[in-house]
């Protein structure tokens, strides 16, 4: 209730069409030249010390790129991209190889504290307090790799963990150091011919994060990218790339923003998981993109392809993600129930308002033995957005016993906006077992009014109302996100009533 | 003074109006009953002394311990005092009864420039008053009135009138879709909040709820006014002759 208490607090002091992530740094930053092209490939590569064969990848990927089409299958509308205005390499300078938080630009550190992400190696995230009686704090810790345009700047505990074996550093580091895990991995799960987006973040990506948990580690922290866009006409393309050896665990946390600007910012990342024999990755997202303003008017285009690979027997990957950002959302985080006994899950929370678009969801593809995956979505529209699940469930052949729940719940707030749900359900074998909920309601007049009755304000009772939809979800996030996505939920949908 | 005093009121909804002069006093310590035929206007009376949107006051006061009631937002004058039981409670999935009436109250005392209650406070006051009128702990941690029976969901109206303590305490059609059995613990409940510090209007189509909760004065409503007050033995007269009498009259 705490925490209930914090968002109504909250609201309060949010004035409408206000984004808190919303201001820009001001720093020196080197730029290739505009526009898309072998040689900008090549720049790309080269300002990064790539082997050849990274090199021979990239540019695979690109022409690859120059052959597809957009895809134009979601319920999402945009003017068309210009694939050649953008910038696609952007990075702070200096641009030396940093070897400890104090070479990093000093503006760029204070952004990251005014966004509450702690690089100095401080125990906790800001904004949470040990509880009473619980184990010393230092055991808290989460591990931090903050991303600037495309360049990792920074990545904290690396030591500590490097006593773990887990090894958790940019991708741009990774491709050097651990060419053999690199090679073997990138592109394994989201090949570089999977879709166009994907493709061309293949072509492009500059930094992301790479990690590898070797066999029967748990890792001792919570590891957490923290990206931020800050140039103009950039777009963002990181890649990351985490696998999980057998029998080891990891629990994963991302975070986005971007400043507050008029024209729109590409967005398009690509993220791989792999998990082998009795292996389980977690990974949690809080995606605050800037959304644009109450007219519509810039905000970022986020087209993500997330996928996870259960690729041994027994292997669990959970997908958990609360959306409340970007103007355009495109984004179906996966799972790929290879592994005999393996397991997906997928929990969401995806939150429009303004114009805001969002057409996200997830895949299942049960390929082996006895594998199951549950989906539980919670979409909220408000304001004129439009707002869609999107899911695919597929039982392949093979895939005997194969299990599935799926529960979609959309709230409307008002009746400008619009909920939508578009479940694909494939079953190849007569074994399989697939339960399909959903539901749609509306914050009522008279759920208001009761609350108000009671002598909440308007904006307590959406805050209470709405977060006692999401609470099945909020409630699989690491406690420090959970709190955190609870005050961005309210902040969100602030002015969404009347 | 009275605690509500209500003159020449006058309401419309969607050009129709509802309550056409309506005047009412109610004083502490007080139960009134409003008996009427449907669409005489009583929901409606109710709804507007607790300020719910929708309705457009074309004319006459509320006063509300002298007070102009309808200048206050109705969450204010939640914290001011006034109660509505609901005929129809709401369901808010995933919000735990205890989560909803410690956030309403805190919302009340802060309103009051109160003291919030902390954890524990909230805790012990919510199990004091839960056991005095013999409501499971149990239904105060699912969610509210989610899967309550109808009988449940009245219950958990006059628990949370006995926790936010209103001067003036509207029971609209309370007895609605009760059984006896329920009728007779929800009128009890009731009966432990009378209080000479505090007023209830009771609202109703049956004199059988007056059998348990013995009212002071009795109005009959018909097309937006009161066409009678008396004592309790007009409820009585009103099960023999019905209402049509009242409403030739209006």
């Amino acid at each position: 209730m705490v925490a209930v208490q914090e968002t109504v607090e909250r609201v309060k002091r949010i004035d409408v069409d206000q984004y808190r992530y919303g201001f820009e740094t001001l720093i020196d930053s080197e730029k290739a030249p505009k526009g898309l092209s072998e040689a900008i490939v090549k720049f790309i590569s080269q300002k990064k010390n790539e082997p050849a064969w990274m090199l021979q990848w990239r540019l695979e990927a690109y022409r690859r790129w120059l052959t597809m089409t957009e895809p134009t299958w979601a319920r999402v509308d945009y003017p068309k991209i210009d694939f050649q205005d953008l910038y696609y390499y952007a990075a702070p300078k200096p641009k030396k190889s940093v070897s400890s938080l104090d070479e990093i630009d000093p503006e760029i550190l204070k952004t990251y504290e005014k966004l509450g992400i702690p690089l100095r190696e401080v125990a906790m995230l800001e904004g949470v307090e040990p509880k009473v009686g619980e184990e010393d704090p230092a055991r808290r810790k989460i591990a931090v790799d903050a991303v600037f345009d495309s360049v990792s700047v920074a990545t904290t505990f690396k030591a500590e963990l490097k006593k773990a074996g887990v090894i958790f550093m940019p991708i741009s580091e990774a491709i050097r150091e651990h060419p053999e895990l690199v090679q073997k991995y990138l592109g394994s799960v989201v090949p570089t011919s999977d879709n166009f987006h994907a493709t061309l973040n293949s072509a492009v990506f500059s930094d992301g994060s790479f990690v590898y948990v070797p066999p029967g580690v748990r890792c001792p922290m919570e590891l957490s990218t923290y990206f931020r866009i800050n140039e103009r006409n950039t777009g963002q393309f990181e890649r990351t790339l985490i696998i999980a050896d057998k029998g080891s665990y990891v629990s994963y946390l991302e975070g986005c923003t971007a400043p507050q600007r008029d024209e729109n910012q590409l967005h398009a990342a690509v993220v791989e998981l792999v998990a082998l024999d009795d292996a389980e990755i977690k990974y949690s997202t809080v995606q605050n993109w800037y959304p644009g303003n109450s007219e519509g008017k810039g905000g970022i285009y986020n087209f993500v392809t997330k996928r996870g690979d259960c690729r041994g027997n027994n292997s669990k990957i959970s997908w958990t993600q609360v959306e409340t950002g970007s103007a355009i959302t495109w984004k179906y985080p996966s799972c790929i129930l290879r592994g005999d006994n393996s397991r997906g899950e997928f929990y969401s929370i995806a939150i429009s308002n303004g114009f805001q678009q969002v057409d996200s969801g997830t895949k299942m593809i049960h390929l082996g033995k006895n594998t199951s995956s549950r989906i539980i979505s919670k979409g909220i529209a408000a304001g004129k957005s439009q707002n869609t699940y999107r899911g695919l469930v597929t039982a392949h052949r093979k895939a005997l016993g194969a299990r599935n729940f799926t529960a979609c719940d959309s709230l409307l707030i008002g009746d400008k906006c619009g909920a939508h749900t578009v479940p694909y359900i494939e079953a190849k074998n007569s074994s399989a077992t697939f339960e399909h909920e959903a539901t749609t309601s509306k914050i009522s007049e008279d759920v208001l009014f009761y609350c108000i009755q009671r002598g909440l304000s308007e904006e307590e009772a959406v805050g209470l109302v709405v977060n006692g939809f999401v609470k099945q979800v909020l409630q699989k996030l690491p406690m420090e996100f959970a709190v955190e996505a609870q005050k961005l939920i309210s902040t969100s949908l602030d002015g969404s009533v009347g | 003074m009275a605690l509500l005093e209500i003159r020449d009121l006058h309401v419309g909804v969607e050009d129709r109006e509802v309550i056409r002069g309506l005047d009412l006093n109610v004083n502490l310590g007080e139960v009134h009953a409003i008996m009427g035929p449907n669409g005489s206007g009583k929901s409606t009376l109710s709804h507007v002394i607790a300020g719910k949107p929708g309705y457009e006051i074309t004319g006459g006061q509320i006063l509300f311990r002298g007070e102009n009631l309808l200048r206050t937002e109705p969450n204010e004058r939640a914290a001011k005092g006034v109660f509505l039981a609901f005929q129809y409670p709401v369901e808010i999935p995933g919000v735990t009864t205890m989560n909803f009436l410690r956030a309403a109250l805190n919302a009340q005392r802060k309103a009051r420039d109160q003291q919030e209650f902390s954890t524990p406070e909230f805790l012990k006051r919510i199990r004091e008053v839960a056991g005095s009128l013999n409501i499971p702990q149990d239904m105060l941690k699912r969610g509210v009135n989610v899967g309550f029976s109808g009988g449940e969901k009245k219950r958990n109206e006059i628990l949370q009138m006995a926790l936010f303590e209103p001067g003036l305490c509207i029971l609209d059609e309370i007895d609605s879709g009760l059984d006896i059995d329920a009728l007779r613990i929800v009128a009890s409940g009731i009966n432990t909040l009378r209080s000479p510090e505090r007023a209830m209007i009771v609202i109703t189509h049956y004199r059988r709820l007056l059998d348990h909760i013995m009212p002071d004065v009795v109005h009959v409503m018909s097309k937006g006014r009161i066409m009678k007050s008396a004592g309790k033995e007009l409820a009585l007269e009103l099960e023999a002759s019905g209402y049509a009498q009242f409403e030739d009259a209006a």
